[in-house]
């Protein structure tokens, strides 16, 4: 398994580093002393399995997790076995393991996350679990659940604690946030392109300076988003 | 008083000698960098940044196998978090202990 060790103590880094050379399955491919720097790196590779220390200042474990679209296996190091009840809100997380790690202790960690590896789903599929096919989205509304047509949806804009989802034949109000959405809509077609709206690239009319045109909606472009807008298009 | 040792780092390098120096090599210099930080937040009564200070300067505790030492941390921690320095000087007499310690390494 490729891991990655993300703890901001050096000798803690050093202490999981060895114990991972112990292991023939295990190749530590990186060491961070922060979150923000695994963050960059895993957006460009890709990883099995994590070491994540939780308490790190700025941006904690648990932070981290939640920036991660499809996160990988996670083993959290922690000196406080206080965090454990909130590990198990995580399906990523395998097991925890509290400082200062054991050899034995450690062993019984890999044994867990290689045992977990059989189950998980190949990487190709990652975003169509969330989805009951491929092109479907339900959505739960007055207690039903309403299946949307994925390609269909042109917008969706963040309103208070709901969103609406704009599709070529209608419109949905759910109660539910943007982030959630963006994480089971294709990377392929859709761009968040501002904190409230998320758009469908192939519905795109026209853009200017910093809106689309999408239908009939003139939606906002936010600059942090705009190169990653015109890197989608294709441009003559 | 309870005194360190290096028996969790000999347990845990399997006898490779080149990673226990290169282990101890970093805590002495990783220790006087959290302890320095620790006494300037404590100093300024920052008892919130001190609690988290002493949160990180406990692996280092339970590394040198002061196990009695680390419940003594993590109470101190625990006030801290409540705006008290109740088992400041116990602490600070155990982080005394450990620089004694790693001197002579």
């Amino acid at each position: 398994m490729n891991c990655i060790i993300i703890d901001d103590e050096a000798t803690a880094r050093a202490i999981i580093g060895q114990l991972c050379s112990n292991v023939a399955s295990l190749n530590v491919l990186e060491e961070f002393p922060n979150a923000i720097q695994a963050i960059k790196y895993l957006n460009q590779n890709e990883v099995d399995l994590i070491f994540l220390d939780i308490h790190m200042p700025d941006f904690t474990g648990f932070d981290f997790i939640e920036t991660l679209k499809n996160p990988p296996k996670i083993v959290l190091t922690t000196s406080d076995a206080n965090f454990a009840i909130q590990a198990f809100e995580y399906d990523c997380i395998v097991d925890y393991l509290v400082k200062p790690i054991t050899p034995e202790r450690f062993q019984k960690a890999i044994q867990k996350a290689e045992a977990v590896k059989s189950v998980v789903k190949p990487k190709g599929d990652a975003n169509k679990v969330e989805t009951s096919s491929g092109n479907d989205l339900y959505v739960n509304i007055d207690r039903r659940l309403i299946k949307i047509d994925i390609p269909s949806i042109y917008l969706v804009e963040a309103k208070g604690d709901y969103i609406h989802v704009k599709t070529e034949d209608k419109n949905y109000t759910v109660h539910s946030t943007l982030k959630k959405i963006e994480e089971k809509l294709p990377d392929s077609l859709f761009l968040k392109v501002h904190r409230s709206y998320i758009i469908n690239v192939d519905k795109i009319i026209d853009i200017e300076d910093n809106s689309v045109l999408i239908k009939k909606d003139v939606i906002p472009v936010s600059r942090s988003n705009r190169p990653e807008l015109m890197k989608r298009l294709n441009l003559l | 008083m309870e005194q360190p040792n290096l028996s969790y780092i000999e347990s845990m390098s399997g006898g490779d000698k080149a990673f226990e120096e290169k282990l101890i090599g970093i805590i002495q210099k990783e220790f006087p960098e959290e302890k320095h930080v620790y006494f300037d937040n404590i100093t300024a009564s920052n008892f919130k940044e001190a609690a988290e200070n002493v949160h990180k300067l406990k692996h280092k505790i339970s590394i040198l196998g002061l196990v009695k030492s680390y419940e003594v941390a993590v109470n101190y921690e625990d006030h801290l978090i409540e705006n008290s320095t109740k088992g400041r000087d116990d602490f600070e007499a155990i982080l005394q202990i450990m620089t004694d310690f790693l001197k002579t390494l």
